[in-house]
């Protein structure tokens, strides 16, 4: 076995998610336009605004997650393609996997590195602190892509799919929410949060693929 | 094999030797797409097993095209995905896919992708072919070339086993009527 | 072993009385433990005076909605490893028997908590959210076995979940404990704070049993019944194909 057939699902999949709108920016809108609401939604209050913020960017990066993970197995289900990478002979969860990291990198890690500025527009302090913050983004959002990723694959076959990858992925998403948040509240505990959100991201990452090659080797049955 | 409810076939025995081809016949729904899938790996007989002693390429009624993709870009991925180094130009130049070899799939007709998902087959030596509905979409020429390429295939003794719809431009070795 | 539980004629003709049996003691148990509870048992006026009787509905129904997740993993792992169909049939008669148990934890706990705590919904209260993530799990579950086209399919999908679901509900757990557990306030009284007196525990004992036998002889009806459909499918499409 090589590792030819993984690279490939991967430049792949880099691609169509780079080919399906405008790149990264179509997230960086999406993100942007989510978030944008929340003022508007609840005011302009100054504090309100700084405690929420933090908050809001999880919950905005868990909802992009969402949105750009409803195609990702269900287009290679129904072009065909998914019945090719199935038969390469490489490992099904590792194709899947790259698939994932692959979109993440379109979508979940710009969200991420564009985060200090809608920290910004949340009344953040200019510091250091939010580029720490942007790492914390970025790790906690690949467990949000791997975990919305097993919704995917179960949901592959099913239309209107993207209903049910949020129903399917909400609980799997607490914790990566919860520590993130912690991590960020500078609060009593929060200090040893980054390192449960790192634990917890890696065990999406080595749990994750194997349910998606199940759901995956389904949805060409 | 059974699907839903339905009961698709039961106690079938297939089994091809190097140039054989093997047409797979049956009304629409009688499991002929079904068969190909169990036999490709894809789809999980609900007993039996399936014995493969040799390589196979899959040419599905979808064809693996993605809309962003053009043919060549298409052939690039899956020489490097199977490691085969294959040359995509002369390929493509079989297959009559010079002309729109950098459209990208969405702006191809259906014959145009239909040649592109048979041309896999020219990346990379496997000794049987799966073909589900091989000449669909094709116009005369293109069922000629699937033709010729089936022919060369076997005298270099491969085998083939496809489903088909209607008259076949081969002689096959065998057929099996689901 | 398995193979012996997993033949839906012993099951049918096992459940024909057991079934019957488990709905009548599970109600004499649940007819106990609420008189018990409601009219003989003394009020706690550290739980909330009268109020606190809600417990002999609550924690029954808090027990069965952890017991009844468990039951559908397990049964998604017999499918899984041994695809004996009786265990998906479990699996697909727990769902929705677990999930109304769940709904009903959520919702006394909810009555409960109005008076004691001041609020319906205590978002800093652990178990409250590890359950109310619970029933996202069961609808969860449901709604993709619902979107399935064939059962094959259906069983699949909803045991790989079901699987996913189980080994990340102690992450779940442990980080809904440590979001709480920061934010709890000293003043919140909680269920576990006083020692619970042992006149309050027969007859939650005695509830908790007959809620398990009520939810097992449920299960058990739910599973004759999806026995029977299947087969009815059986052969509605024998017949189809005989024309």
């Amino acid at each position: 076995m090589s590792a030819a057939p993984i690279l490939a699902a991967f430049r792949q999949s880099l691609g169509e998610a780079w080919a399906g709108g405008a790149g990264a920016l179509l997230p960086l809108g999406f993100l942007g336009g989510a978030a944008v609401l929340v003022p508007l939604g609840i005011g302009s209050d100054v504090e309100t605004l700084k405690a929420v913020g933090p908050g809001i960017i999880w919950v905005a990066l868990a909802l992009a997650s969402l949105v750009t993970l409803e195609r990702i197995f269900q287009s290679d289900a129904e072009d065909g393609t998914l019945d090719l990478w199935l038969q390469t002979g490489a490992p099904v969860s590792a194709i899947a996997a790259a698939k994932t990291i692959a979109h993440w990198l379109s979508a979940g890690l710009p969200l991420a590195l564009f985060s200090p500025l809608l920290a910004l527009m949340f009344q953040a302090e200019a510091s250091p602190d939010l580029l720490v913050n942007a790492g914390l983004y970025a790790l906690g959002s690949l467990a949000f892509f791997f975990w919305g990723g097993v919704g995917a694959a179960l949901s592959a076959t099913v239309r209107r799919g993207g209903l049910l990858i949020s129903l399917i992925a909400l609980p799997l998403y607490v914790p990566t929410a919860i520590f993130g948040a912690l991590a960020m509240s500078g609060g009593p505990g929060s200090a040893g949060a980054p390192l449960f959100l790192a634990a917890s991201t890696l065990f999406a990452c080595a749990v994750a693929p194997y349910a998606m090659a199940a759901a995956l080797r389904l949805a060409a049955d | 094999m059974i699907r839903g409810e339905r009961v698709l076939f039961r106690e079938i025995s297939v089994a091809v030797r190097a140039g054989d081809a093997l047409l797979l016949r049956g009304a629409n729904g009688a499991g002929k797409t079904t068969l190909l899938r169990v036999l490709a790996g894809l789809t999980r007989p609900e007993a039996g097993r399936v014995t493969r002693a040799a390589a196979h390429h899959w040419v599905g009624h979808r064809e693996g095209l993605k809309p962003q993709e053009t043919p060549r870009e298409h052939l690039k991925l899956w020489t490097q995905a199977w490691g085969s180094g294959a040359e995509t130009d002369p390929v493509l130049t079989r297959m009559g896919l010079t002309r729109p070899a950098d459209v990208a799939g969405r702006y191809l007709s259906a014959g145009q992708r239909r040649r592109t998902a048979l041309a896999r087959l020219l990346l990379e030596d496997r000794p049987v072919w799966l073909l589900d509905e091989p000449y669909t979409a094709l116009d005369a020429d293109g069922r000629k070339l699937v033709d010729d390429l089936i022919a060369a295939h076997r005298a270099m003794g491969g085998a083939v086993i496809a489903a088909i719809h209607g008259e076949a431009g081969f002689a096959a070795s065998g057929d099996l009527t689901l | 072993m398995w193979s012996y539980f997993a033949n839906p004629h012993k099951f049918l003709r096992l459940s024909d009385w057991l079934a019957p049996a488990f709905y009548s003691l599970g109600a004499a148990c649940i007819a106990y433990g609420l008189w018990q509870g409601l009219w003989i048992v003394p009020k706690d006026e550290y739980q909330g005076g009268d109020i606190m009787r809600v417990m002999f509905v609550h924690v029954p129904a808090a027990w069965l909605a952890m017991a009844s997740y468990s039951a559908l993993a397990i049964a998604s792992f017999v499918w899984f490893v041994w695809r004996h169909e009786l265990a998906d049939i479990a699996a697909k008669a727990i769902a929705p028997i677990g999930a109304v148990w769940t709904a009903i934890c959520l919702s006394t706990g909810s009555i409960w908590g109005k008076p004691t705590w001041g609020t319906w919904w205590q978002w800093d209260d652990a178990r409250m959210m590890s359950v109310l993530f619970l029933f996202f799990l069961f609808l969860g579950y449901m709604a993709l076995r619902a979107a399935m086209d064939t059962r094959q399919k259906a069983a699949r999908a909803g045991a790989i979940l079901a699987m996913v679901g189980a080994i990340n509900i102690p992450l779940i757990k442990f980080s809904v404990d440590l979001f709480t557990s920061l934010h709890q306030d000293a003043s919140v009284i909680t269920a576990d704070g006083p020692k619970m007196a042992a006149v309050y525990l027969t007859p939650l004992l005695v509830s908790a049993i007959g809620h398990s036998l009520l939810f097992g002889g449920l299960v058990m009806t739910r599973m004759r019944t999806e026995i029977r459909e299947r087969r009815i499918a059986r052969l509605r499409s024998r017949e189809l194909e005989a024309f």
